[in-house]
C-alpha cells in the first residue's frame, strides 16, 4: 500500500518535471532575445580577433618583406661603365706568340687605367688618377682577362668594354649616395661626381643582372662578393646533416614506437628526446667543438663538422614528427600484415614505414629547413669565416648562407647593406622552397583513413 | 641498388676535397682587424699561386686562445689582435710550445664617439664623457662616491645640451669595449680627487669604479654589429654611438665624429696621434708555422707592403689608419726577418 503511494507520488513529480520541460519556449521574449544577442555579438567578436591575429601576422610578414624586398632588389642588379679598351698588343702579348699562359699574366688593369685616362684627358694629379681608378671595380681586369683568353682575336683592336663599376659608383648610381649634402660628409668628391655625371650624358653608364652574384664566393669588394660559397658550403653541410639524422632519427622512431617495451628505461629515452628539442642549438655547437674538433681532430671550418653537429640538433625533432607519423598509423593495418603472417620486420617495414613516411619525411624537411637558418652552433666550428675559395667538398672549410648574412651585415662598406637584403631574399627563397616540398609531399601522399 | 649507388655517389662528391696537409693559411682573431685582414687575403690570394687564406672572426682574446694552443696544422698559423698580447698569454702559448711569435703592428684605429649630423656637434672632455657612463660618480660635492646620477649632458657641464644621456656601444666582450674603457674611463678617473685617493687605499674597488660601465639604461649595449648602431643613430638623433672609425669614415653623409678634447676624428689627427682615443692593431704570426703551412712569408710580405698598408694603400681606404713611414719600415723588416717577439 505503502509501495503504491509512493509510486502515486513519484508520479506525480515526474509529471511536473515533464511539463516544465515541454513548456514551449517563447523566443520573443526579451530575456531569450537579449540573450541570443549577446551570443551572436560573442561570436562575431571572437571572429574578429581571429582575422586581427592573422591580421598582424600578415602585416608583419608584409613590412619585413617590403623592407627587405625594397633594400635587397638593387643588389640583383650592377653598374657598367662603358670604355673604349685598346687591347695593345704590345701590353698584352708582345712576342704575338699567341700563348694562353702569356696572354694571363698580362697587365689587363694597365689597360682598364690607360682606357680611364684616354676618357679624361684632364686627370692629371696622382691623387686624382687614383680616385678616377676607383670607377672600375678592382675585378674589371679578371672578366677583361677572361674575354681575351676566350677570344685572342680582340687583341691589337680597340672595342668598347662594359666594366663592372666600383662599390661606391655603383651605390652612387643606385641613388644611395646624395649629391646635394656637403662634400666632405661623403664618400665621392664634386670631381668623382662630374665623371659620373659625364659617363651618364654619353650613355656610358648601365644597370645590368648581377649574374656574379649568383656564382661567385665571398670578397672585401661588394661589387665582386657572391653567394653561391655560402650556398655550396650550405648544401654539403646539409647533406651530411639529412645523411646522418634521417636514418638515425626514423630508426630511433620505429624502435621506440614498434618495438620498445614499456619501461622506465624508454620513459626516460623519450623525456630526454622531448628535452633534447628544446636545448639551444649554441650548446650542440660548443659539444661539436669539445668532441668533433677536440677528440676526433677533424678540420676547423668543414662542412663535415657543421653536418655533424647539426645533425645532433635536428635529431630530435625527426625523432618526434616520425614518431607522430608512425602513431597515427591505424592499428588495423598492423594487425591485418600480422594476421597474414608477416613479421614484426616486415609489417613495419613493408606497411607502416611506407604509409608514415609522408609526415616523416615532413618532419625532416622542416628539421632542415631549420638546420638551414641556424648560425649559433657553427660560431664554435669556425664556420663563421671569410672565405673566398668556393668548397670543393665537405672537407674543405665553407660558410653557410645565414654566416653570410651575418659577416656582410657587420662590414663597413655601404654598398654590403643591400647584399644582405639580397642574401637574406635567397636563404628566404631556399626555405620557402623546402617548406613548399613539405607540403606537396604530404598533400600527395597522405592517406586518411 | 640504384639507391645505395646514388647514396655512394652524393658521399663521394661531398667528400671529394679530402683533406691531405693542410695547403691554406688559417687566421683567426680580432673583429675590428677582420676587415683589413680579408682585404689583404683576397688580394694575396688573387695576385699570388697560394690559395685565399680563411680568416675566422673570433675576437681578440678569442683568437689568442685558439693560437695558443699549440703547434700543428689543427692550429691557426695566425692571429689578429686590437689589443697587444699579453704576458699570461705569451705564458700560455710557450706551454704548449709555441716559443716563437713574431709581433707585427698593422696600424691604427679610432674608436669614435658619434650622432647623427642632424644633432649637434658635441666637444667632449675625458672626464665629462666618464660622468656621462660611468656606474659610480663623485657626488655633486667631490667628497663621496655614488651612483650615477646624471641623466642629461647639461647637468654634467651646462654648456652641453641638454638631451637625455644615451649612448649606444659594444657589449664587454669586445675589443672595442676594451680599449675604450682603457683610453677614456681609465684615464679621466683619476682626475677625480676621490677616486684617485682610492688608489692607496683599495685597490680592487678603484679598478671597479675606472672600469664600471652604468648599467641604468643610459648606456645600451648594442652588440658586436656596428652598423647596427649607425642605422639606430640615424633614427635617434639624441643619441650617441661608439665604434670604430672605419664606419664613422664610410657613414660621413649621416654622421659627425664629436670632439674629443678639442680634437676631431679625423684621419689626419688619428694617424698625427692628436686623437685621444686611438689604439693600435696588431697580428701575431706562429714561427714554426712559417715553412709547413705554404704562403705565410708571403701573406706577411703582402700585409706590408706599401700597397697595403703605405699611406695610401687599399687597406687606408678601408679605414686603417697608418703608420708613420719610418715605422711601417721597421715593421716590415720585423716580419721579414720573422723576429721573435720578447716580452
Amino acid at each position: 500500500m505503502t509501495d503504491m503511494a509512493s509510486l502515486m507520488e513519484d508520479r506525480a513529480a515526474a509529471k511536473v518535471i515533464s511539463d516544465k520541460m515541454h513548456k514551449p519556449v517563447d523566443w520573443d521574449s526579451p530575456k531569450i532575445a537579449r540573450n541570443i544577442k549577446k551570443r551572436y555579438a560573442a561570436e562575431r567578436r571572437f571572429k574578429i580577433y581571429g582575422l586581427s591575429a592573422i591580421g598582424i601576422a600578415l602585416l608583419a610578414l608584409f613590412v619585413l618583406g617590403f623592407s627587405i624586398g625594397s633594400k635587397g632588389y638593387s643588389a640583383f642588379f650592377q653598374t657598367y661603365v662603358q670604355l673604349e679598351i685598346h687591347f695593345d698588343p704590345a701590353e698584352i702579348d708582345p712576342q704575338g706568340t699567341g700563348d694562353p699562359a702569356v696572354i694571363g699574366k698580362a697587365n689587363f688593369d694597365g689597360l682598364i687605367k690607360q682606357a680611364l685616362r684616354d676618357r679624361f684627358p684632364e686627370v692629371t694629379s696622382r691623387r686624382d688618377k687614383r680616385d678616377l681608378y676607383d670607377v672600375v671595380s678592382g675585378g674589371a681586369s679578371y672578366d677583361l682577362r677572361e674575354r681575351v683568353l676566350a677570344n685572342p682575336n680582340l687583341i691589337g683592336q680597340t672595342r668598347k668594354v662594359w666594366l663592372i663599376s666600383g662599390d661606391d659608383f655603383d651605390m652612387l648610381n643606385k641613388g644611395y649616395i646624395d649629391a646635394d649634402v656637403d662634400e666632405g660628409s661623403r664618400r665621392l668628391n664634386d670631381k668623382e661626381i662630374s665623371w659620373y655625371n659625364t659617363l651618364v650624358s654619353s650613355g656610358a653608364v648601365e644597370k645590368q643582372f648581377h649574374a656574379r652574384f649568383f656564382t661567385s664566393g665571398d670578397s672585401r669588394e661588394p661589387e665582386l662578393a657572391g653567394i653561391w660559397g655560402a650556398a655550396v658550403g650550405s648544401f654539403y653541410t646539409l647533406l651530411v646533416t639529412l645523411a646522418l639524422s634521417f636514418p638515425i632519427g626514423v630508426l630511433a622512431a620505429v624502435y621506440l614506437e614498434e618495438f620498445a617495451p614499456k619501461n622506465r628505461f624508454t620513459t626516460i629515452v623519450e623525456v630526454n628526446i622531448n628535452n633534447l628539442a628544446a636545448v639551444p642549438s649554441i650548446v650542440f655547437g660548443l659539444l661539436g667543438l669539445e668532441v668533433y674538433l677536440n677528440v676526433m681532430h677533424l678540420p676547423r671550418s668543414a662542412p663535415v663538422v657543421g653536418g655533424l653537429t647539426l645533425a645532433l640538433m635536428t635529431l630530435p625533432t625527426i625523432i618526434i614528427a616520425s614518431r607522430a607519423a608512425i602513431k597515427a598509423v591505424p592499428p588495423s593495418i598492423r594487425q591485418a600484415a600480422l594476421g597474414l603472417g608477416a613479421s614484426p620486420v616486415q609489417t613495419v617495414t613493408h606497411h607502416v614505414l611506407p604509409l608514415a613516411m609522408p609526415g616523416i619525411l615532413t618532419g625532416t624537411i622542416i628539421g632542415m629547413a631549420q638546420a638551414l637558418g641556424e648560425t649559433a652552433p657553427l660560431l664554435m666550428i669556425g664556420m663563421v669565416a671569410f672565405i673566398v675559395d668556393i668548397p670543393g667538398g665537405a672537407l674543405d672549410p665553407a660558410t653557410v648562407l645565414p654566416v653570410q648574412i651575418y659577416l656582410w651585415a657587420d662590414s663597413p662598406e655601404r654598398a654590403f647593406v643591400e647584399k644582405t637584403s639580397a642574401a637574406i631574399m635567397v636563404l628566404l627563397a631556399f626555405l620557402i622552397l623546402m617548406n613548399g616540398l613539405a607540403v606537396y609531399l604530404r598533400k600527395k601522399f597522405e592517406r586518411k583513413w | 641498388m640504384k639507391k645505395t649507388l646514388a647514396v655512394a655517389a652524393l658521399m663521394s662528391v661531398a667528400f671529394a676535397g679530402a683533406a691531405q696537409a693542410r695547403d691554406q693559411i688559417r687566421i683567426v682573431g680580432s673583429s675590428t682587424v677582420f676587415p683589413f685582414a680579408t682585404a689583404v687575403a683576397e688580394e694575396f690570394g688573387k695576385t699570388t699561386s697560394f690559395k685565399t687564406p680563411v680568416i675566422e672572426s673570433t675576437g681578440s682574446g678569442g683568437g689568442l686562445k685558439l693560437f695558443c694552443a699549440g703547434v700543428g696544422e689543427q692550429h691557426p698559423d695566425i692571429t689578429n689582435a686590437s689589443r697587444r698580447i699579453k704576458k699570461s698569454e705569451v705564458e700560455t702559448c710557450a706551454k704548449n710550445g709555441i716559443s716563437e711569435v713574431t709581433e707585427v703592428k698593422v696600424g691604427f684605429d679610432g674608436i669614435v664617439l658619434s650622432n647623427s649630423n642632424e644633432a649637434p656637434l658635441l666637444d667632449l672632455t675625458k672626464e665629462q664623457i666618464f660622468l656621462a657612463l660611468a656606474k659610480t660618480v663623485p657626488s655633486k660635492d667631490g667628497k663621496s662616491l655614488v651612483d650615477n646620477f646624471y641623466s642629461t649632458w647639461s647637468e654634467i657641464d651646462p654648456s652641453l645640451p641638454n638631451v637625455k644621456i644615451e649612448v649606444l656601444g659594444p657589449p664587454p666582450t669586445s675589443g672595442t669595449r676594451d680599449a675604450f674603457t682603457e683610453l677614456v674611463l681609465e684615464e679621466a678617473c683619476d682626475e677625480f680627487a676621490v677616486i684617485a685617493d682610492l688608489k692607496k687605499s683599495n685597490k680592487d674597488q678603484h679598478k671597479a669604479v675606472c672600469a664600471g660601465v652604468r648599467e641604468d639604461g643610459a648606456y645600451v649595449e648594442a652588440g658586436e654589429n656596428d652598423n647596427l648602431i649607425v642605422q639606430k643613430l640615424e633614427a635617434n638623433h639624441d643619441a650617441l654611438g661608439i665604434f670604430g672609425f672605419s664606419f664613422l669614415d664610410q657613414n660621413g653623409d649621416k654622421l659627425q665624429g664629436s670632439l674629443i678634447a678639442g680634437v676631431a676624428p679625423t684621419f689626419e689627427a688619428i694617424s698625427a696621434g692628436d686623437y685621444p682615443v686611438s689604439r693600435s692593431l696588431y697580428f701575431y704570426v706562429k714561427n714554426a708555422h712559417v715553412g709547413t703551412i705554404p704562403g705565410i712569408k708571403e701573406y706577411l710580405a703582402e700585409f706590408t707592403s706599401e700597397k697595403a698598408f703605405g699611406d695610401e694603400g687599399y687597406l687606408a681606404d678601408r679605414g686603417l689608419i697608418p703608420m708613420a713611414a719610418s715605422e711601417r719600415e721597421a715593421v716590415r723588416n720585423a716580419a721579414t726577418n720573422l723576429s721573435p717577439l720578447s716580452m
